[in-house]
């Protein structure tokens, strides 16, 4: 194998899982440094600048981090990242003072976003210190997008939201809302230098199924209820319920229902519980507070009475796993199954849906309604017009939302002022600094801590059903947090190996409590894994591979578990070895880019 | 010196031995030897041919004198006997521990100082004796305890750290150990594990006095340009004769070396050692030969290394003297006080 350049940005990225899987790319491991040493308001900037939404997020993030975490590798539960960022939400002082300043004198350039969403929110701040002029169009009467109308208070208090969205407004948007958007080409005539749709995915799905006409005031659109409850239209949910579908909109669907009243709630999911597309903990808070999921369950019919329903008739089946590993599902042979219902919320998805786009403003349509869109620059086939967000690819959730923002920001920055939108997009880049202080001082904790994921507290659970605005989680107090951020093994503090310093003492292999670290002769990549002291079986995870060394082996690392505990740098004699943080930039306007 | 405590934390996939326990379960506390050092290396040497093995921890006697080697005992196999004794005294220890239990798996670990200076008549005495046992010797050439001053190991002409030159004619254990009686006799470099591991699985299964010398670099007094035992001039001038590797009755046969060029020995335990040789005029068995070609070697300045010498059938001492077939804590009053007949019977041999 050719030796590593460690110089591409790339390379290191990719060994911090959590930062490399995380959309917008926040330096996860640096921030939980930061809460470990109570540097809240530090933690949350960090946080601020990369994903927009810290206080948001810390309560609601689809937390891709975690699943990619090196210690599900290691041991088995992730570091609990999301609850840590929340924490330097909750503790962090006064942040006016590290605002981005906005230039009084503007750059004389005009923008235009439609649909108040964490995309256009995330658009607004990233132009706002650039001098652009910033118009936001929305139909609500406040900002926050699907965060205020589908997310329900008990997991993100208005109060949390209403702080992040009025931050940016605050900077000095042009708000313009209350009013429905009908038309993209009276936006058009409005000639603004550029326009950022972020729109979302709002139009839920249905389901065409006998006897649905017949009893429409009974049956809901899960995302169109969850928005009347948020505005307050909707304040109670009586008798039995049935919640169809299996994503996160589900759980917050059955969620609510109870805490409005419902006599009884269950969900009710067409396919097996492990494809279920609600994050595992959204499954486990809704199971906790005795909500039943009933997988294998396509429905088939709604059963009324004399125009009201009675409940809905479920097929059964066995879900088989084909030969492409995928679930086929079979009829199980058991008899239809009944369950009685009063209400039934429809939470199977939702698509894009742009009616108030005119078809002949050269912004081209695919089948699914999704915008023609380049996908690093985010424009449209009419160079003015930026998408991002949910409206974009379809329904994802916020922090691809902000990592669309960021891309979609540069690209109306470089369209404005008349540059290339791929070709002069600010590269991405990587520094590395040595973490050494002394002989065996290193500026992170590198000490391996074994304990195992620390729960959250959660309110006492008869407050909890009862008032749909009291938060389930009341997330780590700062002790707890302290613990948790100790179970981070820095894996942005990278081990960096010198050749022409190593002597070949072995030192490093044989203090490696994960064998990662072998001196091999030099084969190709296929070989060379298995020829390890440990076979490095995990293929996406890279391994680190030197140059030739004097008795022409070479050294090569398996990134897959190292646990960055710099022990290998602490045996080295000669400093072969080093622990060097580093320090990921990605580009982002007003952060790295200018 | 290592401040951060290595965690018990161990890959995934980390193989289990027969004994259930993984590699991580036959190393010790955490070294404070200086970061490099070839001891630490050698410590992971047999930590890893015990694993191999699957030889049970709590059945070893580990013994050791006063060095920088003497201290290694603690940082491998953790939960076994073991016995930290005088500068030069590790064989008396030794040949105690093995009368009185000849059960126990004796690994005896010394220094270039610990036994070519001060335990020099120590040494040739267990030697001579053939304890089984295991005696390992962490020969790097210098007092690194003491600062750096010349060992007893040290070559003539080699130089100190600040380039003053040795004046004396070097003790070569490998060849007293031959003379004198050792059954098992090898020579391997720290850094060298793919030679290392083999020979000291292969020691450790010799029913006999193995000796193994082990080139270990000082870092800090003697892995400079002026010395010997240094990685780069040891790498320089390594000239191994016979590979050895220990293959257990389930184990399956990888390496590839030309036709006729294997011999497989049959071990007491019913192992297969399987010597390869790399110089194919080399002849392990011949003791005579084998001092000779040592000495030629050494002349040369050339380090030779592998298996230099086996007898598989060689005798021990238990078989010298005779002596009663278990160990001695199994000794019952009955088989210690076999009654006045049996003393009458005594007595009667010498009316």
């Amino acid at each position: 194998m050719e030796p590593t350049n460690i110089f591409d940005p790339n390379y290191f990225h990719k060994v911090v899982d959590c930062q490399w899987a995380c959309p917008a790319h926040t330096p996860v491991p640096e921030y939980i440094r930061l809460i470990a040493q109570e540097r809240y308001t530090e933690a949350y900037m960090l946080n601020w600048d990369s994903n927009v939404f810290p206080g948001v997020l810390g309560r609601t993030c689809d937390r891709p981090c975690e699943p990619a975490c090196r210690r599900v590798r290691t041991e088995e539960t992730p570091v609990a990242i999301c609850r840590l960022k929340r924490v330097a939400a909750d503790n962090k002082g006064d942040v006016s003072a590290f605002m981005p300043q906005v230039p009084a004198k503007k750059n004389g350039k005009k923008i235009a976003l439609i649909g108040a969403g964490p995309a256009s929110l995330a658009v607004a701040r990233d132009l706002l210190p650039l001098g652009y002029e910033v118009h936001l169009f929305e139909q609500d009467e406040k900002g926050g997008g699907f965060m205020r109308s589908q997310i329900p208070a008990f997991r993100l208090p208005e109060e949390v939201l209403d702080e992040e969205v009025d931050r940016i407004l605050d900077m000095g948007v042009h708000c313009h809302f209350g009013q429905e958007i009908t038309s993209m080409k009276a936006m058009m005539d409005m000639n603004f230098d550029a326009y950022f749709v972020g729109t979302g995915a709002p139009r839920g799905r249905d389901l065409e199924l006998k006897g649905r006409e017949e009893v429409d005031k009974h049956i809901h659109i899960g995302i169109d209820w969850l928005s009347s409850v948020a505005f307050g239209h909707i304040t109670e949910m009586k008798g039995k319920v049935i919640v169809m579908g299996g994503g996160n909109t589900a759980m917050d669907c059955c969620r609510t229902s109870l805490r409005l009243g419902a006599e009884s709630v269950s969900v009710v999911v067409r396919s097996a519980f492990e494809v279920m597309k609600a994050s595992e903990w959204e499954k486990e808070d809704a199971m906790r507070e005795g909500i039943p999921i009933i997988n294998n369950r396509p429905p088939k019919e709604f059963v009324h009475k004399d125009g009201k329903l009675q409940g809905v008739l479920f097929e059964c089946v066995t879900p088989v796993k084909g030969e492409d590993g995928r679930l086929r599902y079979e009829p199980s042979g058991e008899p239809d199954v009944f369950i009685e219902a009063d209400h039934v919320l429809m939470a199977i998805g939702q698509d894009n849906h742009c009616p108030w786009i005119e078809r002949d403003l050269g912004i081209e349509f695919d089948k699914w309604d999704c915008p023609t869109l380049n996908e690093l620059t985010l424009q449209t086939t009419n160079p003015k017009v930026f998408f991002g967000g949910d409206s974009a690819f379809g329904p994802e959730n916020i922090i691809w939302a902000s990592a669309h923002a960021h891309r979609a920001a540069i690209s109306i920055h470089l369209f404005c002022h008349g540059q290339d939108l791929v070709a002069d997009r600010p590269p991405e880049g990587v520094n590395l600094i040595s973490t050494k202080m002394g002989v065996h001082e290193w500026a992170y904790d590198a000490q391996y801590d074994d304990a195992s994921r620390h729960l959250v507290p959660l309110v006492e659970e008869k407050s909890a059903l009862t008032n749909i605005r009291v938060e389930v989680e009341l997330g780590f107090d700062q002790a707890l947090a302290e613990k948790e951020a100790q179970r981070c093994l820095n894996c942005d503090v990278q081990t960096v190996f010198t050749e022409n310093l190593c002597i070949e003492c072995d030192a490093c292999v044989d203090i490696c409590p994960m064998d990662c670290i072998s001196f091999v002769a030099n084969e190709d990549e296929t070989q060379l894994r298995q020829q390890l002291t440990a076979p490095a079986d995990n293929t996406e995870q890279d391994i680190y591979v030197s140059d030739v060394l004097p008795t022409t082996r070479v050294m090569v690392k398996d990134e897959d578990v190292c646990l960055h505990c710099g022990l290998c740098a602490e045996r080295c004699p000669t400093n072969a070895w080093d622990m060097q943080r580093s320090i990921v930039h990605v580009p982002q306007l007003g952060s790295y880019a200018e | 010196m290592t401040f951060v405590a290595k965690p018990k934390v161990h890959h995934p996939k980390l193989p289990v031995n027969e004994l259930g326990l993984t590699r991580r379960d036959y190393e010790g506390s955490v070294s404070t030897l200086c970061a490099g050092c070839g001891h630490d290396s050698v410590s992971a040497a047999i930590v890893q041919a015990c694993a191999e093995l699957s030889l049970p921890p709590h059945r070893f006697a580990k013994v050791s004198g006063i060095g920088c080697s003497s201290k290694t005992p603690s940082y491998f196999l953790n939960k076994s006997h073991g016995f930290n004794s005088v500068h030069g005294r590790m064989p008396s220890v030794m040949t105690g521990s093995n009368l009185a239990n000849r059960d126990l798996i004796g690994v005896g670990v010394s220094g270039d100082g610990d036994s070519a200076s001060i335990g020099f008549g120590q040494f040739a005495h267990i030697v001579r004796r053939r304890i089984n046992m295991l005696y390992l010797v962490d020969n790097n050439g210098t007092y690194g305890l003491t600062k750096g001053q010349f060992s007893a190991t040290n070559d003539k002409g080699s130089t100190s750290k600040k380039g003053i030159p040795n004046l004396y004619e070097p003790i070569d254990l490998v060849s007293s150990a031959l003379q004198i009686g050792a059954s098992f006799v090898a020579r391997s470099f720290s850094g060298d594990k793919k030679q290392l591991v083999p020979l000291i699985k292969a020691a450790l299964s010799h029913k006999g006095m193995a000796f193994i010398d082990v080139i270990s670099p000082c870092v800090a007094f003697n892995n400079h340009s002026g010395s010997t035992k240094s990685y780069e001039f040891v790498r320089d001038h390594i000239h191994n004769v016979m590979d050895a590797d220990l293959i257990m009755a389930h184990d399956e046969v990888t390496a590839d070396y030309a036709e006729g060029s294997r011999e497989d020995v049959t071990m007491p335990d019913g192992s297969t050692l399987q010597l390869y040789k790399v110089d194919a005029d080399y002849d392990p068995h011949d003791r005579v030969g084998a001092l000779n070609y040592v000495q030629r070697m050494q002349e040369k300045g050339e380090v030779v290394t592998g298996l230099l010498y086996v007898d598989p059938d060689a005798v021990e001492c238990h078989d010298i003297m005779d002596t009663v077939s278990q160990p001695l804590n199994e000794l019952t009053e009955a088989d210690l006080c076999p009654g006045s007949d049996t003393l009458d019977a005594l007595n009667q041999r010498y009316r």
